[in-house]
């Protein structure tokens, strides 16, 4: 990769605005894991893996507890040093001993597989939250090394700034227009592939309005760092505010816009479209428009 | 033919440019001079060794004693100097990487991105494929002939191809510090990330076939290792009364010979898509790269078993001999082990979860996954159990086992957490995940390969390794491992990906601060085991052991002198029951003069394995750089090397009988002169390898 780009990512604004949500965290007063899912969880999903991490982290102490008393205790009262301890050089086995090492583990995986299969059902990302309650759908392309979201419904894209009104369902159709990619947001809800030419799902909501951010995990080249989104839940009324402000600008996302912002780049700061054809994801999906790290590689001439 | 053409014929793709101590000097930003300055070093070290042996003279001595060899014990003490030199670049890319991430919250700290990534993956390629599995093959090839009373492994031959397969590939992840660049993919190395259209540099190339070379290099070591256990066991030596090690090998030997084709087929796969512009895993024409995911973690997962079950059976050696006490529970072990090796090629899944399958798919794989908790479970109980009742002594070996399961079970706990695929949803891909496999891979291969590499050392060179800085080693490597690592669990559950040149939130930096310390720490480790190696040589004469058993040891190993000679038994060893030699002893039947000695045939010296791996390797560099004739010239001579063996038929020489009985006695004299110490005295000078036993 260029120089150039690597300029880019250390001028990143992106991360900047990160780095300002940052300190707000801290004042909130729990240190780093304020910015994971198990002390600040933002909404139903993220609440419910924290009720499983709590609840297998219990069955866990069943796991490491008799390890950390017998082992240390055993090597130290048999050290060679004690001849008082008692001394059985051949023996090696006891079928009570044999059933309390056997059977305890199985009782727990039984256990553990059990909670596994529920949470596992309940927390597929696939799965709607509120069957009821229609979810705001948005179309999430993964690209090098931005977010772009679109909204079918209110005809409007973002980059690398999701926005989303606290208390409704979202559901997310996720393709990639690179390489694979991995969406995590860490207080919200996670994780799931995006793959070129393949369409995956992701359910999640927020509870409360604020700041929270998103991120790619899976490496994808020299802008990984700051491949993060920021994420804002507005209340319903600011949100709908929201939607008519982004719509009245006059930037358009059509497929030369695409092919541009699916170059490799790191964004300077988000960027939002008032209007895209509705049929640019699933032609996304299918793989119908060129993608721009193609053409990029044409005009460069380079191959790395 | 203009120069450009020669150019290219005699050069593929390479230009001056592709030198990082070119790069260096045209633009040295610290990134560039680091990345220049290894390349230096790497040469330079490469040219002091080459002066070096030339000034000692050394290179013939070398080349008959050692490079040519087929004997089993020069072939594992020649993989695991590999192993050594290799994981000296690991563990400095692992300091690097930490000081890198601890300096770079919102800062650019000192790498480049570019150069990050390389550093992520030649340190994951290097240690699992160029540390943990040429210790697993060196440990296995040493110790397992010795343990079922054999002369050498079944095909001494392909033990040596083996060999230098691994060496070549090594070799390739090294030159490629010096010319170009390595893959920026990580160790798994993920298309399309690594086709051409995002990567079309020399980088993923090298890794391929250092892969490549790899993964055949374990599949035939692992063919060789299963037929070994299945037909040279000697007389009496049942499967019920195999060593635990044995066992254990004869697992990993298999899961070698199953898991590593998915990944030589995963590699040239990729390979064709950038080579011979096919489709496999592009994004485009129809390629899919879920095929790849799959077909890595076919291998992949066994991979980890392969890593992990040698160690389980040197814990369980180790455990037993420095508790003087029979291994508690043998029966449930080996099937422990068995059920392990099983249970292994069903979880591969795991490593993708969030790949947007069905809950039910997730569900089997995770409950799959968790039941290998249950036998692994049971392995911590069984070494808990044998010292039970044992006389514990603290040495080197023994200190890493029971740091090991304390440590170890701390992974299990987070595996655990991870194959819950709702909470693997939040921790995939994060430093929670790195923190995890460190937490096996670190305790559980290689506090275990340490253990293995100190316990059976005097085997091999006849003298002990001095316990002080042993012992030293292990505090670097216990506190290390957890300063280093605990805080990763921290961050990764806070959302801190993986691989990631940057961080941007402040609250990391203690974390990343207390994980670089570790890093130093285990560093530190490293370079105790170093001088533990260097000051025992210094002292090697009250620390010799030529009787050959100074830790009271069970198996058979212990029973012939150390170092062990060439043709390993005087006489095949018969076998009555489990433990042997420690029965032998009890019942006053050691190192007794056999009735009747016979000639000993064994393996010739052959250059055919050499020639094979490196010309394999320099074929693969011109791969590498498109340098045509040179993979045309270099394949040829391995082919030819590799048919010419096929027809050579003076394999073996014959060792006479009576100089081996001339030797044995000479070392039952030794023995019978020797005094038989006590376990107090184990690490005193007059311990030459005498036991009294049972005391």
């Amino acid at each position: 990769m260029g120089t150039q780009l690597r300029h880019h990512l250390l001028a990143s604004t992106t991360k900047r605005d990160l780095a300002s949500v940052a300190p707000l965290l801290l004042l909130s007063g729990c240190g780093t894991l304020s910015s994971g899912f198990l002390l600040h969880p933002a909404g139903p999903v993220a609440h419910a893996e924290r009720h499983v991490a709590v609840l297998v982290g219990l069955v866990l102490i069943f796991v490491w507890l008799p390890v950390f008393l017998l082992v240390p205790l055993f090597a130290w009262h048999y050290r060679s040093a004690n001849t008082k301890a008692a001394y059985r050089p051949q023996w090696g086995f006891s079928w009570i001993l044999e059933v309390l090492i056997w059977l305890p583990p199985t009782g727990i995986v039984v256990l553990l597989a059990a909670f596994l299969i529920h949470y596992t059902i309940v927390l597929d990302p696939y799965r709607p939250l509120a069957p009821n309650d229609p979810p705001l759908e948005i179309q999430v392309v993964a690209l090098d090394w931005k977010w772009l979201f679109l909204y079918p419904a209110q005809h409007i894209a973002t980059v690398n700034e999701l926005v989303v009104p606290a208390g409704q369902p979202v559901h997310f159709d996720l393709t990639s227009g690179t390489v694979m990619q991995s969406l995590l947001m860490p207080r919200l809800a996670g994780q799931i592939y995006a793959m070129d030419g393949m369409r995956t799902q992701l359910n999640f909501q927020i509870a409360h309005a604020g700041s929270y951010y998103g991120e790619n995990t899976q490496y994808n080249g020299d802008g990984f760092a700051s491949d993060k989104f920021v994420i804002q839940a507005l209340s319903p009324e600011a949100f709908a505010k929201w939607i008519s402000q982004a719509q009245a600008s006059p930037a358009v996302l059509d497929d030369r816009g695409y092919q541009e912002l699916s170059k490799q780049s790191v964004l300077k700061a988000p960027q939002e479209f008032g209007h895209f054809k509705s049929d640019l994801f699933s032609r996304i999906l299918a793989q119908r428009i060129t993608p721009g790290y193609l053409a990029q590689h044409h005009e460069s001439g380079n191959h790395g | 033919m203009d120069s450009g053409l020669l150019w290219h014929f005699l050069f593929g793709r390479f230009v001056w440019g592709d030198l990082p101590v070119v790069k260096a000097w045209q633009d040295p930003t610290v990134s560039n001079v680091i990345a220049g300055g290894a390349g230096v070093i790497a040469v330079l070290g490469a040219l002091s060794a080459a002066a070096l042996i030339t000034y000692l003279r050394a290179w013939r001595y070398l080349w008959t004693e050692w490079f040519t060899s087929l004997d089993h014990k020069k072939i594992g003490i020649m993989y695991i100097c590999l192993a050594i030199v290799m994981m000296a670049r690991g563990v400095i890319e692992a300091m690097l990487m930490r000081l890198q991430q601890d300096l770079a919250v919102n800062a650019p700290g000192i790498l480049s991105p570019d150069h990050f990534a390389q550093f992520f993956s030649t340190h994951g390629t290097i240690m699992i494929f160029f540390v943990a599995m040429p210790l697993i093959s060196g440990l296995i090839n040493f110790a397992m002939p010795l343990q079922i009373g054999a002369r050498d492994v079944a095909f001494p031959f392909l033990n040596s191809v083996g060999l230098w397969l691994s060496i070549g590939g090594a070799g390739l992840v090294m030159v490629s510090l010096v010319i170009g660049e390595f893959s920026t993919g990580g160790w798994s190395g993920y298309p399309p990330y690594t086709e051409l259209a995002f990567n079309g540099g020399e980088g993923p190339d090298y890794w391929i076939w250092a892969l490549t070379m790899s993964s055949l290099s374990a599949m035939l070591t692992g063919i060789n290792f299963a037929v070994t256990i299945y037909k040279l066991r000697c007389p009496g030596m049942q499967w019920m009364r195999l060593p635990l090690f044995t066992w254990t090998s004869l697992c990993t030997a298999i899961l070698m010979i199953f898991a590593m084709p998915p990944l030589t087929v995963a590699t040239l796969l990729l390979a064709a898509d950038r080579y011979l512009g096919m489709h496999f895993f592009t994004n485009d024409a129809g390629g899919n790269m879920m095929n790849y995911v799959n077909l890595f973690w076919l291998f992949g997962h066994p991979e980890v078993y392969i890593l992990i079950l040698p160690s389980f059976g040197i814990f369980s050696e180790v455990v037993s001999t420095f508790s003087s006490k029979q291994l508690y529970g043998y029966t449930s072990l080996v099937v422990a082990t068995m059920v392990i090796a099983i249970l292994s090629f069903t979880v591969w899944l795991h490593h993708f979860f969030t790949m947007g399958q069905s809950a039910a798919i997730n569900s089997f794989f995770g409950i799959a996954t968790m039941l290998i908790g249950i036998p692994t479970g049971v392995k911590i109980y069984n070494w808990a159990w044998t010292m039970f009742r044992g006389r514990v002594r603290y040495t080197a070996p023994m200190l890493f086992t029971i740091s090991f399961m304390i440590t170890f079970v701390i992974g299990g706990v987070s595996g655990i957490i991870l194959a819950t695929p709702s909470l693997d949803y939040m921790v995939h891909n994060t430093l929670f995940l790195v923190a995890h496999f460190h937490n096996m891979l670190i305790p559980g291969t290689l506090y275990g390969l340490m253990a293995g590499c100190q316990y059976w050392f005097p085997k091999a060179f006849g003298f002990r390794l001095a316990e002080k800085w042993g012992r030293i080693a292990v505090f670097f490597w216990v506190v290390g491992f957890y300063c280093a690592f605990m805080p990763l669990y921290v961050l990764g559950a806070a959302g801190a990906p993986r691989r990631t040149v940057e961080f941007t939130d402040p609250t990391f930096r203690p974390w990343l601060f207390i994980a670089l310390c570790g890093a130093l720490l285990i560093f530190a480790g490293f370079a105790s085991l170093a001088m533990q190696v260097w000051s025992s040589y210094r002292q090697r004469a009250s620390l010799t052991c030529p009787v050959g058993d100074p830790w009271d040891g069970r198996g058979l190993e212990w029973s012939i002198p150390a170092p062990a000679p060439e043709y390993n038994f005087a006489t095949i060893p018969q076998v009555a029951r489990r433990d042997a030699f420690y029965w032998r002893k009890l019942n006053d039947g050691a190192y007794k003069p056999a009735d009747h000695y016979r000639d000993i045939e064994m393996p010739k010296n052959s250059a055919c394995g050499v020639l094979f791996g490196l010309g394999l390797a320099i074929a693969f560099f011109g791969l590498v750089w498109h340098i045509w004739w040179m993979v045309a010239v270099f394949g040829l001579i391995a082919v030819i090397a590799g048919l010419a063996r096929s027809f050579m038929r003076d394999l073996h020489e014959i060792i006479p009988a009576a100089k081996i009985e001339e030797e044995h006695r000479d070392w039952l004299a030794i023995a019978g002169a020797a005094t038989a110490v006590p376990r107090v005295l184990e690490e005193s000078p007059i311990n030459e390898g005498l036991a009294i036993c049972p005391e």
